[in-house]
């Protein structure tokens, strides 16, 4: 599997790409930056899966915390409202 | 057989998708091997059809009665279902906890990932491009059209269900239950207030 390279608590930017095919990052959070809140483990790559392929090495997944604020720029509600999304480290880069 | 679409059900003619073929094919060869029979299979689809959502009912039940049970479940979902006996296979899980800060909802934006081992087959409106394009853009809106008006101060967490693991919300205990048995307690935890979209009643609600 490949290495882990972020810890709870670092930075990260959504990759703001648009490939085609079976994607698990929703577009509304490409882009988005947020911060790690835990890693799930490693799972074979659902991009590959999708394409009869074995998804390996397993890439490492996190759960991502975005503020709302920062997702939706017009969002209304409490300031402390968050926003948690499961994203394949190869998504991710440190903002 | 297989296949529980909204649209078979409605007897709209469409043609076999890729995966229905290959589903038809599988089954019928392990049925002319003798591995299965047809009966084993329509017995499944019936138990998966029946399965409600009294499974996730004990563990929130369990947790509300064990503090120590809580804080295994919130460790490790998946080990925590296993000691109750609950057979999960391949679901990982991740319980939430509501507390008097925080508010805990649940939503696959991109399909309808759900903890069908636990609460059973998801409902309609949880596959519905209104609840999974909403909840994520105002989850506050979404959650008073369900009767759920939460202060601002209480900060509502919104989790998109979009990889490999599986939610569930536990809700907090009703005020007024401190004497009732755990069965009594599981009782009040409907399935809504394990996605998140509804409170469990107490007797004073």
């Amino acid at each position: 599997m490949a290495d882990a390279q972020f810890r709870p608590g670092d930075r990260v930017r959504v990759i703001k790409a648009y490939p085609l095919g079976h994607i698990r990052t929703p577009f509304y959070i490409r882009g988005k930056c947020g911060t790690i809140e835990r890693y799930c483990g490693a799972f074979a790559n659902p991009e590959e899966l999708a394409q009869m392929r074995d998804g390996l090495p397993a890439q490492p997944l996190y759960r991502v915390r975005f503020d709302q604020k920062d997702v939706w720029p017009d969002y209304r509600g409490g300031p402390k409202d968050v926003l948690e999304v499961e994203i394949y480290q190869h998504w991710l880069e440190p903002a | 057989m297989a296949n529980d679409s909204a649209k078979e059900d409605q007897g709209t003619y469409q043609p076999l998708s890729y995966f229905q073929l290959m589903e038809v094919s599988l089954r019928e060869l392990l049925v002319e091997k003798g591995i299965i029979t047809e009966e084993q299979v329509a017995q499944e689809v019936e138990a998966m059809r029946k399965r409600g959502y009294e499974r996730g009912s004990r563990v929130v039940a369990r947790a509300w009665v064990d503090p120590e049970y809580k804080k295994r479940l919130l460790a490790s979902g998946t080990r925590a279902c296993e000691e109750l006996g609950l057979d999960i296979p391949a679901l990982k899980l991740l319980v939430v906890e509501n507390t008097p800060e925080v508010h805990n909802a649940v939503v696959c934006t991109l399909c309808s990932c759900y903890p069908r081992m636990l609460l059973g087959i998801p409902p309609e409106w949880y596959k519905s491009r209104n609840y999974r394009s909403r909840m994520v853009r105002e989850p506050r809106a979404v959650l008073a059209e369900f009767g759920v008006n939460l202060p601002d101060q209480v900060a509502i967490r919104v989790h998109d269900s979009t990889a490999d693991m599986r939610y569930l919300v536990l809700p907090m205990r009703p005020q007024g239950t401190e004497s009732w048995s755990e069965e009594r307690l599981a009782s009040l935890v409907n399935r809504d207030s394990m996605i998140g979209v509804a409170l469990p009643k107490g007797p004073g609600d």
